[in-house]
């Protein structure tokens, strides 16, 4: 065996000493990274748990700042994002399919899937404002329907992208086989097309449930909250999000804890809406591949 | 496919049209509610005397406690039924935008601090000093400024931390009004207005963040309603008064303050109690107001609110008194319904 | 896609009712994306156009915001902005990055699918939720412990001495700084998902091939996986500052809400989003006020724009995240 120069033994324990110092390093970020995330967890359920109690969910806020509940703000939220969803992910489904099945590389498809992709991550602070001005500001008054408006132009982008990424993975041969036997082209997507990724889809909304659920800054400018049980639609409406950013700003420790308390409930369902929709898009992943 | 989708549909369509039965019986059931958005210095009474109003059997009163800005905005946009703003507004625009203004109940504003190691209840402050604390000038709790005011105190070597409003609030109004006429330089640097270019410190939303701030920031100082301060176990520094005495903050100081109003003169019922004379009189007084207006499209919303405060000046006296703040005096109130008869709709005065 | 044999045949056919209801429809589901993110752009501007004509150009460049006098300068608040968005990313890339490659190349198999998760999980939650740590829990730290620390430390400097001016005593807490922070770790999963995804997606063959030669992790990443999807990489870091810039609950807990111009890193400031959020409730119906503060808004969607379009494009070939 032929014996290593020592100029080439030093490269390779540069090489690998090089190797050990980045990898390191970049182990090092990762444990950073996580305990600073698992940590932010950990104080969330720490501080969010003392508060939780049947009173979070049957009672509104009281008004002396002590006691009270979140119900009204739970069942605003449920009420708003419903509604968000039930016009968002139509219409985001439709772009979808609009650019899988119908524009895919056309000149306009091509607009309207950066265009939404910009929409996708757009600041939501500007959301509101641009519902305010167009939903609040004309017709006279903040309202839940504002907000679920502001919502549903937050989910829109999320299903219209996720259909479509969906829908491109099932297979070319079905289209195929449909038109072969003498399918029109909208029978071949609603009898073909979006049965075969249902799931993909439904996968897609959940998501987009879950990131609407979350938000805050474009429900203050939209239905603005409300301190009482209200289900009236044209009317001012609570909210989780809200009653946690009003609540956390006060002084008093009840009200504190209680947006300790929201801020708890609204991670659990986002995180439950994620995982339930991750583990049902890993199953259709599966079944199409 | 399309069977399953027409299905979902289905069960969404009745799904929601159960959904809005339901929600239009409640509805139905609250249609007496009323929707303010108002300032946030009468945050606290107004939300107790729209849950006993609710008690009585009467509509629930919906009170975002959002700033007077805001208040002004919204029952000027009619996105409100009522507005509040701790500040009067001016004749022209109620004027222009077809607003009533009378006042409500009164409330002082108090300064409140965290300083480790004092008693910051028997510090003494005046105007003078606080304005330089806001302008920057006054940075050291031990400043000689402070010192000279408080002989015998030892105070620590710490850093003033500011702390004001955020949001446009005439709580603002009302305490850079107050030092800008004690101190000729923070009028001319910074201003009186319901929100101001300040030179130092951070903003906080909100009384209730400002109250959060002092308390969570060591060395701090802010400006807050007297019930924020109360309710929160808030050390409030005494204040020189115009008769050059150090008054503490109390429900008679107040109400020295008020009695001295000139109501009969005011315009819009707007009096200024703020550094009036007396020896007892607390520098930082005001009423805070309500705006409705004048041609409500909805009579029966716009009567909702006037028998909310019909019933506040009746029987919401103990609440006040409880929360600190003071009633307005009988005599006002009786100006104030007179005022109400203006308001009508088609035609029709809504206040009989 | 392809054309297929089957797809000219379909262009064959008569028009037919259904197919035209069809096709008409999902055109309009498409314009609706365009003409809404339009009609933002125009109601911002619009809105801020009052505002551009009263100040002019110095409405970008005045560093003044004066409700008492009327006159409003934009330099604060987009200070703001820009410094706390870049801070983040500044302080969240490495991380992320050494997250990504972490997860690809040196964690064990068994746990790079749970630890992926994990990551794009914490990339959902809500930005409020990091907004009331770095209130409850940041802010306190660093006003009692980093600042006088810094303070202390530095205080030998003579220009860094005056404490009050480099390093913002009273330690407030709040500031740029610590709205940075919040910023940076709110992204953190958010960049390392996507720059993971981005990592993943050079073809293993090309790796492969890199080990084959001996290569070690490290020279397979810097000479294979980043020469082969640098525009994506710096798609993944856009997207984040896209993120961070417009981001308003984290922020508007944490930074301070002082419309003037900071004079240090731990000064209290604000951002676009944080003084829209703060302000937008009180302007008047047709105030300058309101103006000014829907031409902020215009500002911040043309620089998002301008950032997010970046990414886009850098993100086109893999279309990731």
């Amino acid at each position: 065996m032929r014996t290593l120069s020592p100029a080439v033994k030093a490269r390779y324990f540069r090489r690998q000493a090089a190797d050990l110092i980045m990898s390191g390093l970049c182990i090092v970020a990762a444990i950073i990274g996580i305990i600073m995330l698992a940590l932010i967890l950990w104080m969330l359920f720490s501080k969010g748990l003392t508060g939780l109690s049947l009173d979070v969910f049957t009672k509104s806020m009281s008004s002396t700042g002590t006691g009270g509940g979140l119900a009204n703000a739970i069942v605003g939220s449920l009420i708003q994002v419903g509604i968000g969803s039930m016009i968002g992910a139509p219409l985001g489904m439709m772009v979808g399919v609009y650019l899988s099945e119908v524009g895919k590389t056309s000149p306009f498809a091509s607009v309207v899937r950066f265009v939404n992709d910009i929409l996708l991550s757009a600041p939501s602070v500007l959301i509101g404002l641009f519902v305010y001005q167009i939903a609040v500001s004309p017709f006279g008054g903040f309202s839940g329907i504002a907000g679920a408006l502001a919502l549903a132009l937050l989910a829109m982008p999320v299903v219209a992208r996720t259909t479509e990424d969906i829908l491109r993975l099932v297979p070319q041969a079905y289209r195929d086989g449909a038109i072969a036997l003498g399918s029109r082209e909208n029978e071949v997507v609603r009898k073909v097309i979006l049965p075969a990724a249902f799931g993909g889809i439904l996968t897609g909304i959940l998501l987009a449930v879950a990131r609407i659920a979350g938000e805050t800054a474009p429900l203050i400018f939209t239905s603005l909250g409300n301190s009482n049980w209200s289900t009236d639609l044209t009317k001012p409406m609570a909210s989780l999000p809200i009653a946690i950013y009003r609540y956390a700003g006060s002084p008093s420790a009840d009200l504190v804890q209680l947006a300790w308390t929201g801020a708890l409930l609204i991670t659990v369902g986002v995180l439950l809406l994620n995982v339930v929709s991750r583990v049902s898009l890993a199953a259709v992943k599966r079944g199409q591949s | 496919m399309l069977n399953q989708l027409t299905k979902s549909v289905g069960r969404v369509v009745r799904a929601a049209a159960i959904a809005a039965v339901i929600g239009g019986g409640i509805a139905a059931a609250s249609a007496q509610d009323i929707t303010g958005a108002c300032a946030t210095f009468p945050g606290p009474i107004y939300t107790k005397w729209g849950e006993q109003y609710k008690a009585t059997g009467a509509g629930a009163l919906n009170y975002q406690a959002v700033g007077s800005g805001a208040g002004v905005t919204q029952i000027i946009n009619r996105t409100v039924d009522f507005g509040a703003s701790d500040t009067p507004v001016a004749s022209e625009r109620l004027a222009s935008n077809n607003l009533l203004q009378f006042p409500a109940v009164i409330g002082a504003v108090v300064v409140v601090v965290n300083i480790p190691g004092v008693d910051g209840a028997n510090l003494k402050l005046n105007g003078a000093v606080i304005a330089d604390i806001y302008q920057g000038r006054i940075r050291m709790w031990n400043a000689k400024e402070i010192k000279d005011l408080n002989p015998g105190v030892t105070l620590p070597a710490v850093a003033i931390a500011p702390a004001y409003r955020a949001d446009s609030s005439g709580t603002t109004n009302i305490f850079t009004s107050y030092l800008a006429s004690v101190s000729l330089p923070f009028q001319t640097n910074v201003g009186a207005g319901n929100s101001v270019p300040w030179k130092t410190g951070v903003g906080a939303p909100g009384n209730a963040g400002v109250a959060a701030a002092v308390k969570n920031t060591k060395g701090g100082i802010g400006y807050v309603e007297y019930a924020y301060a109360t309710e929160n176990g808030m050390q409030a520094p005494m204040l020189e008064n115009r008769a050059k005495k150090f008054v503490k903050p109390t429900v008679a100081g107040f109400n020295a303050a008020a009695s001295q109003a000139n109501w009969n003169n005011a315009p819009n019922m707007a009096a200024s109690m703020l550094n009036m004379s007396g020896d007892t009189t607390w520098p930082i007084v005001s009423a805070t107001y309500v705006l409705v207006p004048k041609n409500p499209s909805d009579p029966v919303r716009a009567a909702n609110v006037l028998k909310f405060f019909d019933w506040a000046f009746k029987s919401g006296g103990p609440a006040a008194d409880q929360l600190h703040y003071i009633a307005l005096p009988k005599a006002v109130q009786d100006q104030v319904r007179k005022k109400w008869t203006t308001i009508s709709a088609n035609g029709q005065p809504v206040w009989k | 896609m392809e054309t297929t044999a089957a797809k000219s045949l379909i262009g064959t056919r008569k028009p037919h009712l259904g197919d035209t209801t069809f096709h008409i429809s999902l055109y309009v589901a498409g314009a609706i994306v365009v003409v809404v993110l339009a009609s933002i752009l125009l109601i911002m501007f619009l809105g801020g156009r009052q505002a551009f004509e009263t100040f002019g150009v110095g409405f970008i460049w005045s560093t003044e915001w004066n409700a008492v006098t009327s006159i409003y300068g934009a330099l604060p608040a987009i200070t703001g902005t820009l410094i706390t968005a870049l801070l983040a990313i500044c302080i969240a890339w490495p991380i992320g990055f050494g997250i990504a490659f972490f997860l690809t190349e040196i964690c064990p198999r068994a746990l790079r699918a749970p630890l992926g998760i994990a990551i794009e999980l914490l990339a959902a939650i809500p930005s409020i939720v990091y907004g009331m740590w770095g209130f409850f829990v940041l802010a306190p730290f660093m006003a009692e412990t980093v600042q006088p620390w810094l303070t202390e430390v530095f205080a030998w400097i003579p220009p860094l001495g005056d404490s009050f001016f480099w390093f913002s005593a009273p330690p407030l807490g709040v500031g740029l700084m610590t709205a940075s922070l919040v910023l940076a770790v709110m992204i953190l999963p958010f960049i390392a998902a996507t720059t993971r995804d981005v990592m993943l997606s050079t073809p293993q063959l090309l790796k492969d091939g890199a080990y084959a030669m001996g290569a070690t992790r490290w020279e397979t990443l810097t000479g294979v996986v980043i020469p082969a999807v640098r525009g994506s990489l710096f798609g993944a870091v856009f997207l984040g500052l896209g993120r961070a810039l417009g981001e308003t609950m984290a922020v508007v807990f944490v930074i301070g809400n002082a419309t003037r111009m900071p004079d240090s890193l731990y000064a209290p400031s604000a951002s676009i989003a944080s003084v829209v959020a703060n302000n937008f409730p009180e302007a008047e119906t047709g105030s300058i006020q309101l103006a000014a503060l829907l031409g902020l808004g215009f500002i911040l969607f043309v620089v998002s724009f301008g950032v997010l379009a970046l990414a886009r494009l850098l993100l086109r070939q893999e279309r990731m995240a």
